[in-house]
């Protein structure tokens, strides 16, 4: 719906780009505004005392407002701007983690996860001497909640669960699961993988109920090298810093040292004010399209994309109904290999994932090897679900062989 | 038969696929990026490959790459096999030299995944389970002859 405004797909018009959930291409919109701010208003942030410098703290510190609000945060100051979900999660193991879960107590993850979102917690269980539990899976690609019940108790000290699946597109019931942490788990924080669902359904942090959420900008439009952290302000201010330096301290003694305020104290280092730019930017721009809008679009051709893979002989989708999925259609194809159907698929110029989509114990569960995974935007349209049918007829051809 | 004909003969219908009884040697390599996992067993007569099999989940690449492997490494001893990865590995590449070295056999219809560099692992998985496969057969040859 919005092709021309991305320089990279209106320069190859036979691009069909369906690989969206690894990362999004960027609006003219996005480039544009980096470029102005470098050529116009770039100094480091927070330390000259000239204009500039100045213009430069309030490009920085307006990106975080921007992003605050997209995302339903009250308080700028709890969204720290990281290098993207990956150091967030790691952030929040190694800060929080350390500090609150002791031997014995219990550090809860599900199937669904993201590496991401998976070893790090397996790694501070580990650590600690605390016990790793998984809440599993439906067969259909779900949180199953019977088994998340199970392994909440008084001694979970950490929920992690993704928003939305990388791998099969699948919805976490947030709400519900919240509160049933909340019920079962009295003790535990909630931590919410968020890189799947901010860039394509409408979040609001505050009416969550979640302790910290993380999420990248390279899959919502934006550059890559820039992604958030939203904590609760009681939880931030309790941390210990993740990485000392320059600009998150407060004053530095012979013998010790203070820290800043948030968000500064985990934003150590000269910040990534470029990127945030950028950031804010896309944020603008999805604003404008609407994420309702962004949603509808991306459903439509998620259930048209499923029901014409799913009318193929000796294809299988994976995941739940359309309704409870986000832009993701991940499926297999008898007697072709994912690998071998991405390339014949490149042939023709439609780029989708093949793979185990950095989600081996998810894989596990649905006991294959590798899926193909063809993911939307709102750059995408009927006609890339077209190219993706015929492309996975052609390799069914010359594969298995044609009427076999 | 053009080079992807070739390919795809040998996927549809790969040699010396299975398990080997009593392998000298045996060893799993997986491709942590595709989910590619390959089997290869080895029994050695005078530290000679004498029997092979393979076995595992794979793309067309990684089958046929291993199929044809089977054909070519009967009667070479692991130094010999070395050699060989090694000008594999150089046709994955791109090599032109390779592409053309008659002792590669149907492996120089893999030469075109040079253009691909992302599916190079999978021409190559087959032959890093046969280095671990030799490896683990040589040792198993040292201990039971009694040597350190």
């Amino acid at each position: 719906m919005n092709r021309d405004d991305f320089p990279l797909l209106a320069d190859r018009p036979g691009l069909h780009y369906l690989d969206s959930a690894a990362s999004s291409q960027k609006p003219a919109a996005v480039l544009d505004a980096m470029r102005t701010f470098y050529e116009t208003s770039y100094a480091n942030p927070h330390r000259g005392a000239y204009e500039l410098a100045v213009a430069a703290t309030d490009r920085y510190h307006a990106a975080r407002e921007t992003v605050a609000r997209f995302v339903g945060v009250a308080d700028p100051a709890c969204l720290l701007f990281t290098r993207g979900t990956t150091e967030s999660l790691n952030l929040v193991a190694a800060t929080w983690g350390r500090m609150s879960v002791a031997a014995g107590d219990e550090v809860v993850v599900t199937r669904l996860e993201h590496h991401a979102n998976f070893v790090p917690w397996q790694l501070l269980a580990a650590d600690r001497g605390a016990r790793f539990r998984i809440a599993e899976m439906t067969d259909d690609g779900r949180l199953d909640l019977d088994s998340l019940d199970a392994v909440l108790g008084p001694r979970t000290r950490l929920v992690a669960v993704t928003h939305v699946s990388n791998a099969l597109g699948s919805i976490t019931p947030l709400a519900d699961v919240v509160s049933r942490v909340r019920r079962l788990a009295p003790a535990a924080a909630i931590v919410v993988d968020g890189a799947q669902a901010v860039p394509h359904l409408t979040v609001d942090f505050d009416a969550l109920d979640v302790d910290f959420y993380a999420f990248s900008g390279h899959k919502m439009l934006g550059p890559t090298g820039i992604g958030v952290l939203i904590g609760r302000r009681a939880m931030l201010e309790a941390m210990p810093p993740y990485q000392t330096g320059g600009d998150m301290i407060e004053l530095v003694g012979d013998e010790r040292t203070t820290w800043n305020v948030l968000p500064h104290k985990f934003e150590a280092g000269t910040p990534n004010v470029g990127d945030a730019v950028g950031l804010a930017a896309a944020v603008d721009y999805l604003s404008a399209v609407g994420m309702q809008e962004v949603r509808w679009h991306e459903r439509a051709l998620t259930e048209l994309a499923s029901e014409r893979l799913a009318a193929i002989p000796g294809v299988r989708v994976y995941g739940p109904p359309a309704d409870e999925r986000s832009g993701v259609v991940s499926f297999s194809l008898a007697d072709v290999h994912p690998h071998d159907l991405a390339t014949i698929l490149d042939q023709d110029g439609v780029c989708i994932r093949a793979g185990q989509h950095c989600a081996q114990p998810l894989l596990r569960r649905l006991g294959v090897g590798a899926t193909a995974r063809a993911s939307f935007y709102i750059y995408n349209d009927a006609a890339d679900v077209e190219a993706l049918v015929q492309g996975v007829l052609k390799a069914q051809a010359l594969f298995v062989g044609v009427g076999h | 038969m053009s080079a992807t004909e070739l390919i795809l003969t040998h996927y549809r219908r790969p040699h010396n696929r299975g398990t080997l009884d009593a392998p000298d040697g045996v060893a799993t390599r997986v491709n942590p990026l595709c989910g590619e996992s390959l089997t290869v067993g080895v029994r050695l007569t005078n530290g000679r490959v004498d029997e092979i099999r393979f076995d595992g989940e794979s793309c067309s690449v990684g089958r046929a790459s291993a199929s044809m492997m089977t054909d070519l490494v009967r009667g070479l001893d692991a130094s010999a096999i070395a050699a060989l990865t090694a000008r594999v590995r150089a046709l994955v590449a791109g090599d032109p030299a390779a592409a053309a070295d008659p002792a590669l056999g149907e492996l120089r219809a893999l030469s075109a995944i040079a253009r691909t560099p992302a599916r190079a692992p999978c021409a190559l998985l087959a032959w890093e389970a046969l280095a671990d496969a030799m490896a683990a057969a040589v040792l198993a040859a040292r201990v039971a002859d009694g040597l350190p």
